[in-house]
């Protein structure tokens, strides 16, 4: 199954990756990191198709993806 | 399952310090595949700006110089003129390369001096704390144009790759937005074309992109995309002000460039 | 090598630089120094070097910033107004640790002043110029010959320590035409090992970065202490001056370049009236020949300095002596030349008593 990785010690939370998923996987956690941001978690993993898009726009390079 | 995506070698490991949503982490990122994939890493140099991308050298894996405030197109000239065979980028963003920095950009592009400029227009001095901009909006707020920026006061707005589209000496100038994946795909496109034309030794290249400084607009960082999309762009048109003539059809083929040993 | 050719000032210190393998040049033109640009751009493209017309000062002296971080003896010229638009530029190589040569021959100032010769740039000169705590290494030639030997001299201390390194030089220097010896043999550029530290494209875990700023808490501070060391190294071994007839002298006679010629003049002239003048001259103004003064400060009572600005070298003279001598001062800004009856005539007032010229 494709999935995504989010390294939380780059992610500043900043959303950009939720709008440019178009499968609505992605969501911010409810608990904070060690930075002190909300960051990116997978909310709808099973409709992961690896398309690599919120990697794309991921200002941090926060987002590994598999295949 | 195997990696489809992940961290580019041309940077490094350490996390950037941009603020959360900053334009200038995507472009650095393309910057880095870009070199590295055409195999030139270990033969780039880059010019950091003054601005908040002067910490470029500490996050793009390369050798890096970083300069005066605005005077990236002339550190980057005396490099090239002496290591015309290495890639060589000034990275800027538009108070450094449009204000401070409008001589350097402009006498280089009229020069056709053969380096590539990464020029990040974010409508505003990021770096010192959210001061007007030589291309802020009419009518957008800044610290000095608390207001909104006025013809009367200040002017209007500069174009940089309209500007230089009237000189003879660009070889490629297109801009670019990096708000949506699609845009991030064509930005990517636009640099690793200039840095081929470079290596290729047809003269100066330019990519403007559009880019977001949530902080210093005070927005979220989805509300400064939609600024670039809803105000932004129709000021500063995407696209492609100036390439060369053969290629205008055939774009340029992988093999077409040059590797560097 | 021993060849004694005619040159005029600028010309000899073109020649200087490129013989020292000088590999690129930019400036912008001003007068009284465009026979340096002039000369450069043909005679680098003869060497494989490179020559441009820069669009301004600031971006001469940025182009610099970029060619020397690769590791190529570079110069740029300009004169007074010139070098104040370079200043920030000089300050970054300096923080960066660039070693870059330059020349400024000065005219008359301030603002756009005239182009007769001055010394008017003393203190920009000596004093760092731009901002921040740096020195630059400054030589002042006297002569065409030395305009033409300086240039060496220059690179060598430049390269050494890493810093910037200039020949402060007037409209007199770099018109005048004279005998010229080049006293080294030219260096061939593409046989110089590139320094460690140039910029050259790099192994990701070998790559350098060429930066003049540390902010994290306390760096900057260990930054300029380390540079401070350098300066005191070269404050310790680089220093350079002339003294002519000093031992047992009334009056001692000094100024440097142009107006250390007066002085020469003068003291040979005194002395064939049996007048005990001596001279000293400072062929480095950074770092400044302190030990001489002091050495004779006390012991020869009185000082006349000569200079064509309105009291700036005065001061590093009055600091070495401290009190110990009595100083006089003969100065003539912008354009004022003097001649060397004219200081003749003011040291023999200062010996016969006459105050007119005290300093202090
Ligand atoms: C000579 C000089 N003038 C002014 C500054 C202060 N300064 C630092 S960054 C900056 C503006 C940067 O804005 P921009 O180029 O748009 O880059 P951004 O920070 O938005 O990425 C200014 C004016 C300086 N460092 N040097
Ligand atoms: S890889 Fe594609 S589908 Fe998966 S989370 Fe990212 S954008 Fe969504
Ligand atoms: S775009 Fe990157 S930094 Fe922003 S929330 Fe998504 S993963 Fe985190
Ligand atoms: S101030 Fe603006 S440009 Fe600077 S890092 Fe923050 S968001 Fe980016």
């Amino acid at each position: 199954m494709p999935k995504i990785d989010v390294d939380v010690t780059r992610c500043k939370g900043c959303e950009l990756c939720i709008p440019a998923c178009p499968h609505d996987v992605i969501g911010l956690s409810k608990t904070f990191s060690a930075n002190g941001y909300y960051p990116a978690t997978m909310v709808k993993s099973e409709a992961c198709t690896g398309c690599k898009l919120c990697a794309f726009v991921c200002p941090d390079v926060a987002i590994t993806v598999y295949k | 399952m195997k990696i489809v995506f992940e961290q580019t070698k041309g940077l490094t490991d350490i996390p950037m310090r941009y603020c959360p949503g900053c334009g200038h982490g995507v472009v650095h990122r393309l910057v880095a595949e870009c070199y590295e994939e055409l195999g030139v890493q270990e033969n780039t140099i880059g010019v950091a700006p003054v601005g908040c991308s002067v910490f470029a050298d500490e996050y793009l894996n390369i050798d890096m110089i970083q300069g005066a405030h605005g005077r990236g197109p002339a550190i980057a000239t005396g490099i090239k003129r002496n290591l015309p065979d290495k890639l060589a980028f000034s990275y800027q963003g538009d108070g450094d390369l449009a204000s401070i920095g409008a001589a350097e950009t402009l006498h280089a592009a009229a020069r056709s001096e053969n380096i590539t400029i990464i020029f990040i227009n974010n409508a505003i001095y990021g770096m010192t704390g959210g001061q007007m901009a030589p291309t802020t909006l009419l009518g957008m707020r800044s610290t000095t144009s608390p207001a909104g920026r006025t013809v009367a006061a200040n002017g209007y707005p500069i174009r940089v790759c309209e500007l230089l589209a009237a000189l003879d000496g660009p070889v490629y100038l297109e801009r670019t937005t990096v708000d949506k994946p699609a845009g991030v795909v064509k930005t990517r496109k636009a640099i690793k074309r200039a840095f081929q034309y470079q290596l290729e030794g047809r003269g100066f290249t330019l990519v403007e992109i559009l880019s977001q400084c949530p902080t210093d607009w005070g927005m979220t960082p989805l509300q400064s995309l939609e600024r670039v999309r809803n105000e932004m762009t129709p000021y500063f048109p995407l696209g492609i002000y100036k390439e060369p003539e053969d290629d205008k059809k055939a774009r340029p083929k992988k093999d077409a460039v040059k590797k560097e040993s | 090598m021993s060849e004694r050719i005619l040159m005029k000032g600028n010309e000899a210190l073109a020649e200087g630089a490129v013989r020292a393998g000088c590999r690129f040049f930019a400036g912008y033109p001003i007068t009284p120094q465009n026979e340096i640009p002039e000369y450069m751009s043909w005679r680098l493209p003869e060497t494989g070097g490179t020559f441009l017309q820069a669009e301004s000062e600031v971006s001469a002296i940025n182009m610099l910033f970029g060619a020397a971080a690769v590791g190529r003896r570079v110069m740029t010229s300009s004169s007074s107004p010139g070098i104040s638009l370079k200043q920030e530029g000089i300050s970054y190589c300096a923080s960066a640790e660039l070693p870059i040569f330059y020349a400024n021959i000065v005219r008359g100032g301030p603002g756009l002043g005239n182009i007769a010769p001055s010394q008017g740039d003393y203190f920009q000169s000596t004093r760092g110029g731009g901002h921040g705590d740096y020195r630059v290494f400054v030589m002042a030639p006297k002569s065409v010959d030395e305009m033409a030997n300086f240039p060496r001299i220059c690179y060598d201390i430049a390269f050494k320590y890493r810093i910037p390194a200039m020949v402060l030089a007037d409209g007199i220097l770099g018109q005048m035409m004279e005998p010229v010896t080049f006293d080294f043999d030219p260096v061939e550029a593409d046989s110089l090992s590139i320094p460690d530290w140039a910029l050259r494209g790099s192994k990701p875990e070998e790559r350098r970065v060429v930066k003049s700023f540390d902010l994290r808490p306390g760096k900057m501070e260990e930054w300029n202490y380390r540079l401070e060391k350098k300066y005191d190294e070269i404050k310790a071994e680089e220093v350079r001056y002339e003294a002519i007839n000093t031992d047992g002298a009334d009056l001692i006679l000094t100024g440097y370049g142009t107006s250390a010629r007066i002085c020469e003049t003068a003291m040979a002239q005194g002395r064939k009236e049996g007048l005990k003048i001596g001279y000293i001259r400072p062929i480095t103004l950074w770092p400044f020949p302190t030990r001489i003064f002091r050495d004779l400060a006390g012991k020869i009572g009185k000082f006349l300095v000569v200079e064509m600005s309105l009291g700036q070298y005065v001061e590093d003279v009055q600091l070495s002596i401290n009190g110990r001598s009595e100083i006089y001062l003969h100065k003539r800004p912008a354009g004022g030349i003097p001649t060397g009856e004219e200081v003749l005539e003011v040291a023999k007032k200062v010996l016969s008593g006459d105050k007119s010229k005290f300093y202090v």
